[in-house]
């Protein structure tokens, strides 16, 4: 079980990161008017259609001891970045960070402009806005994003193997862990791993679900 | 600028060029003088009402010009001075009203007094709870709060901030009129005690009279009339501004002859027989002109009339005598169909109804030529 262990420390990291750097970058996604913005939407969305081997395969040179990822951190922490817990956060945040932008965009957009518009002529500065009026609007956005990069995250396969390797208590994520067992033919273990995963994976997207409607309600009924 | 120089006064002078969905350019170039008091802002929809406010209150950008309140430069495009909306203190009342729906009533109001004492936010908003009667809401969301209640709420949320310029959007649209009367009054003392400018734009005659101390009239992006309401509604001068302003009554006529003496012409409504008496406009005979008849201005006779200084009488026959609220609204043809107001009294005691043989009584200076 220490796979798993893992695969949801790694899973909650990512998440806390994500909604972290995804909020400025959605908040900009969603308010900007610049007309080159379709690039950095492309940017970000990258991540959709790529396969994942791709992503982390220049991952993977760019955390590298001769990419500029790899030497930065030997210059600052004396190690490496590839086959590291860190370097596998990294990389996750990188994959999973459409997951969490476009829920935020979109419940961003979904905010009436006109109360925008209110709480600026009643003397609310952007930042006053987006904590008063913006943020409590979209929480179940909010929400939505954390779950499905937390979610998604779970059940990575590719970028964790090619950035993480297979170092058990350091990379080998429960993923990895079930492939392992089916290559060693023991489909008893793998089942069990596998089963686990399903269930924690419908548990939390239940709970999500739920939470949801609940926080939904006061406002979007009228 | 003017002769008249006060304290408080809001001016506007903007050009803003807008384009719609399919890329047709609009145009707002208006100049403004907005003293403290009511001033209505009467147009069409789409004449750039809206535009306009939001360019005062800042949510929107003027290409060119200048606004100032009270001296203060709010907007200039020579320095390139654009003050945020946030530090403008204009109130702004949207006809959507925005209330936030996630903050109780109270924490509506309380939204732009941030920056005040706790305790002195808890006595303002205590005190304009109680002055729009809405105490009892304190702790209730938006959604939970009924239309009529909600309006109140949204100017109490404006006025709390006491600001220097207020602006309304059709606050007051979709009230019956004794709540909205209500409202009305608690405005009308609000603007007594306080003096500041405000823009109150609507396309309601009952708003006009009983708020509007002046009124600008907004067409196509220009201001077309500005002074005090009677003069400038009664007399529309264009096609869109009489229908806005409630004449029901819009016919194509063409001239017979100038009576240039009496100070009348002659004309022929389109499509039909009549001829009628209208004032004498810039026309001459065969040109075809405009005439607005407000369906409250026109007599209803059972019988033919004598000895009348009316000089328009027409016969015709109801096609239909429809309720609506207190008044009654029959349409009457007489070769092309006219709209008539009269009251449920009225039409009891002359048994008014559909098919029945009536005559129409129009004086010559109730038709107003429109362009």
């Amino acid at each position: 079980m220490e796979s798993l262990w893992l695969s949801m420390k790694l899973a909650a990291s990512v998440a806390a990161i994500l909604l972290a750097v995804g909020m400025p970058v959605a908040y900009w996604l969603a308010y900007s008017n610049w007309r080159w913005k379709f690039l950095l939407e492309s940017v970000v969305a990258l991540p959709l259609v790529l396969p994942p081997t791709v992503l982390g395969f220049y991952a993977l040179l760019a955390m590298g001891p001769r990419g500029p990822l790899g030497r930065l951190w030997i210059a600052l922490f004396g190690h490496g970045l590839a086959f590291t817990f860190g370097g596998l956060v990294l990389a996750s945040v990188l994959y999973s960070f459409p997951f969490a932008v476009q829920p935020l965009v979109a419940s961003f957009e979904g905010v009436d402009r006109r109360l925008l518009d209110a709480s600026a002529v009643l003397g609310a500065g952007r930042a006053r806005t987006f904590l008063r009026v913006i943020l409590p609007l979209s929480l179940p956005g909010v929400v939505t994003a954390a779950v499905l990069s937390f979610a998604h995250t779970l059940g990575e396969f590719g970028v964790v193997l090619m950035v993480g390797g297979n170092l058990a208590g350091v990379t080998r994520t429960v993923s990895i862990d079930i492939y392992d067992h089916v290559q060693s033919l023991d489909y008893g273990a793998a089942n069990r791993m596998a089963l686990v995963l399903l269930v924690i994976s419908f548990a939390v997207l239940s709970v999500v679900y739920a939470l949801n409607r609940r926080v939904g309600t006061p406002w979007t009924a009228k | 600028m003017d002769g008249e120089v006060n304290a408080s006064m809001l001016t506007a002078r903007i050009r803003k060029e807008r384009r719609d969905q399919l890329e047709r350019s609009f145009l707002l170039d208006v100049s403004i003088e907005v003293p403290p008091g009511i001033t209505i802002l009467f147009g069409a929809s789409g004449a750039g009402k809206s535009t306009l406010l939001d360019c005062i209150a800042g949510l929107a950008r003027p290409d060119d010009g200048q606004i100032t309140v009270g001296g203060d430069v709010l907007f200039d495009s020579a320095p390139g001075i654009h003050l945020p909306a946030s530090k403008r203190r204009v109130a702004y009342v949207f006809q959507t009203l925005a209330l936030f729906p996630h903050l109780s009533a109270e924490e509506n109001i309380a939204y732009g007094l941030s920056a005040l004492p706790e305790q002195e936010i808890r006595e303002r908003v205590t005190a304009i709870l109680k002055l729009f009667r809405v105490e009892k809401l304190r702790i209730q969301k938006p959604g939970q709060i009924s239309g009529g209640e909600k309006q109140r709420i949204a100017l109490a949320r404006s006025l709390v901030t006491e600001p220097r310029v207020l602006l309304l959007d059709e606050p007051l649209t979709g009230l019956d009129a004794e709540l909205k009367s209500a409202i009305v009054d608690d405005l009308r003392a609000w603007n007594a005690a306080k003096r500041i400018p405000i823009l109150y734009v609507t396309h309601s005659r009952d708003e006009v009279d009983a708020l509007g101390e002046r009124v600008i009239t907004l067409d196509n992006g220009r201001v077309v009339s500005s002074g005090v309401p009677i003069d400038v509604l009664n007399a529309p001068r264009r096609k869109k501004l009489a229908q806005a302003a409630g004449f029901e009554n819009l016919l194509s006529a063409t001239v017979l002859d100038l009576r240039e003496t009496d100070g009348v012409m002659r004309v022929r409504l389109q499509e039909s027989t009549c001829e009628i008496e209208v004032p004498l406009g810039y026309a001459t005979a065969g040109t075809v002109v405009q005439v607005a008849v407000r369906a409250g201005d026109i007599l209803l006779a059972t019988e033919r009339p004598h000895g009348l200084s009316a000089r328009n009488v027409l016969e015709g026959r109801i096609i239909s005598v429809e309720l609506r609220g207190t008044i009654v609204i029959a349409r009457v043809d007489c070769g092309t169909t006219f709209v008539v107001h009269i009251t449920p009294g009225a039409v009891r005691a002359l048994e008014l109804t559909a098919g029945r043989r009536v005559w129409l009584v129009l004086k010559t200076y109730s038709c107003h030529l429109v362009d």
